[in-house]
């Protein structure tokens, strides 16, 4: 365990210097927050309400989900650095490790997640909250939650990208499968436009996706959409995704891991 | 000229040899910037007037814009691996050879598979230009061309741009995405849901209401929210040539300011 937080703690460290860039794209977040909140403000002032959203929720929605790209990093496809060292090779030091391979990726991408919240999630909300009424959460419960359905988002898109990577291993490319899933997710996530605006047919089967359980679950507890029990549900949603991703990723692993032939003389 | 074809044919080449895979990136780009135009579908699924512009009308923005984007984006885009570019050092060896730096730059990684956004917006485009209830008189038909070149030659100053912003603060490409894919994406919606301020600045500042903005409303003969005089809405080509001479001159002052990597 200790092996673990230390790792986490190390990730943490080196992301939290690369300050400039995380900036540039906080900034780059804001800009399309704003283009996106008055494309669906021009919608909304057809109706009042559309799919138990009003405005200031449509508006809170773009910052908050434009916010959330940087640590959610869903959208990034597989895992770019993984399938580098798979390339060159230092894999074999990755798989030669005393310590779990997914469980060191694991904590090596909270640990990434973490100073990417506070770089690239609340310059957005600040931005937004300087032009538009955005929508806080009032209930303490939802204060309390906030934190553990971050982490569960994260460790959601993690085992995402970490079968993209096994498949991307498997069928020796890399590019091609992490675009397809890049689709899926900006397909159904919510960051294109809000689950709650598509069609009735399609909207229970995105919502119930794990796409949806790294952006729009976490957007729609934000706020304050989901009371008590509901609440509660939302969360396990996000929990049975994780376990059951992360458990296909384990035993894949076992077998692309017999497929690993590593080059050296 | 020369050198930029011979360059992205052999990039061209070099692609092709995994006939597989930039199939399967060519598809890729095709429905990731497809799913734009998914969403303003969905938007229509919840109204038909949409800032006072129907479906048809959206269409022909997102088109225009898009074919425009899509034709400067592969002719020129991967300029924004600039900073990339100084800080691996390899822009010392891009200056020593004898060929523009400018040019080495745009047809480095030159890649067929960008033209997979081409296709999808041609698309949308001439789905928009058989559906659109206008009257095509012929100027109205002329001002199309003239548009979708005026917003390829602007898309491509403001990457030229961005990139020569890069000289000053290497870490600023994700930053440029704003101007260049959020112009992008900006574009494919009438500006007027936009505030009139935030227009101004696309006008003046950052001028992408040229792009399809400006002479769309004199097509779909819709009101300009701003009340500028009819004329400004012809002006494309104009502004096109002047955000160029920027460009052009912002480049050759980076390059001066540009100084080597190392310590």
């Amino acid at each position: 365990m200790r092996l673990y937080l230390t790792v986490a703690w190390a990730s943490v460290r080196r992301h939290a210097t690369y300050r400039a860039a995380a900036f540039g794209g906080a900034f780059a977040n804001i800009v399309f927050g704003f283009i996106r909140a008055y494309v669906l403000i021009a919608l909304w002032q057809t109706k009042p309400e559309i799919g138990g959203y009003d405005v200031a929720a449509a508006v809170t929605f773009c910052f908050l989900t434009q916010g959330l790209i940087g640590p959610i990093a869903v959208f990034n496809g597989g895992l770019p650095e993984v399938a580098q060292r798979v390339r060159s090779g230092d894999i074999a030091l990755d798989l030669y490790r005393p310590a779990d391979f997914q469980g060191w990726l694991l904590v090596t991408d909270l640990g990434r997640a973490g100073p990417d919240f506070v770089y690239r999630s609340i310059p957005p909300l600040l931005a937004g909250a300087l032009v538009f009424d955005l929508r806080l959460p009032d209930s303490p419960a939802v204060w309390l939650v906030l934190p553990v359905t971050a982490v569960l988002a994260v460790v959601v898109s993690f085992a995402l990208r970490y079968l993209v990577m096994l498949a991307a291993t498997l069928l020796h490319d890399e590019r091609g499968v992490s675009s397809a899933a890049t689709i899926l997710a900006l397909f159904f996530s919510g960051i294109m436009i809000p689950l709650t605006l598509f069609p009735v047919w399609l909207r229970p089967i995105a919502e119930l996706s794990p796409w949806a359980a790294t952006i729009q679950v976490p957007a729609d507890i934000f706020l304050g959409r989901y009371h008590g029990i509901a609440l509660l549900a939302a969360l396990a949603s996000q929990a049975i995704w994780a376990l059951a991703l992360l458990g296909i990723g384990r035993m894949l692993t076992a077998r692309v891991r017999r497929r690993v032939v590593v080059q050296g003389g | 000229m020369r050198a930029y074809w011979l360059l992205a044919r052999t990039w061209t080449r070099a692609a092709a040899q995994y006939p597989a895979s930039l199939a399967m990136l060519t598809v890729s780009q095709l429905v990731i910037t497809g799913i734009d135009a998914v969403a303003i579908l969905i938007i229509f699924q919840h109204t038909s007037s949409y800032a006072g512009f129907s479906l048809p009308e959206v269409m022909f923005l997102y088109g225009t814009s898009g074919v425009s984007f899509a034709i400067a984006n592969a002719l020129i885009g991967t300029v924004d691996q600039l900073g990339q570019h100084i800080r691996a050092g390899t822009f010392d060896a891009i200056l020593l050879r004898p060929v523009p730096a400018l040019v080495q730059v745009a047809a480095d990684q030159f890649s067929p598979r960008r033209l997979g956004k081409l296709v999808q917006a041609a698309l949308v485009l001439c789905i928009a230009l058989a559906t659109l209830d206008v009257q095509w008189t012929v100027d109205r038909i002329a001002l199309v061309p003239v548009m979708i070149v005026s917003g390829v030659v602007i898309f491509a100053a403001v990457w030229v741009l961005g990139a020569s912003y890069q000289f000053l603060a290497g870490e600023a490409a994700e930053a440029m995405n704003a101007a260049t894919y959020g112009g992008n994406y900006v574009t494919q919606y009438p500006l007027s849901i936009l505030g009139r301020d935030a227009i101004r600045a696309l006008t003046w500042v950052i001028p992408l209401a040229f792009v399809n903005w400006m002479p769309a409303l004199y097509i779909l003969d819709q009101p300009d929210p701003l009340g500028l005089p009819g004329s400004v809405r012809f002006a494309s080509p104009l502004v096109a040539l002047l955000l160029c001479l920027v460009a052009a001159l912002s480049w050759r002052a980076g390059v001066r300011h540009y100084r080597s990597t190392g310590s």
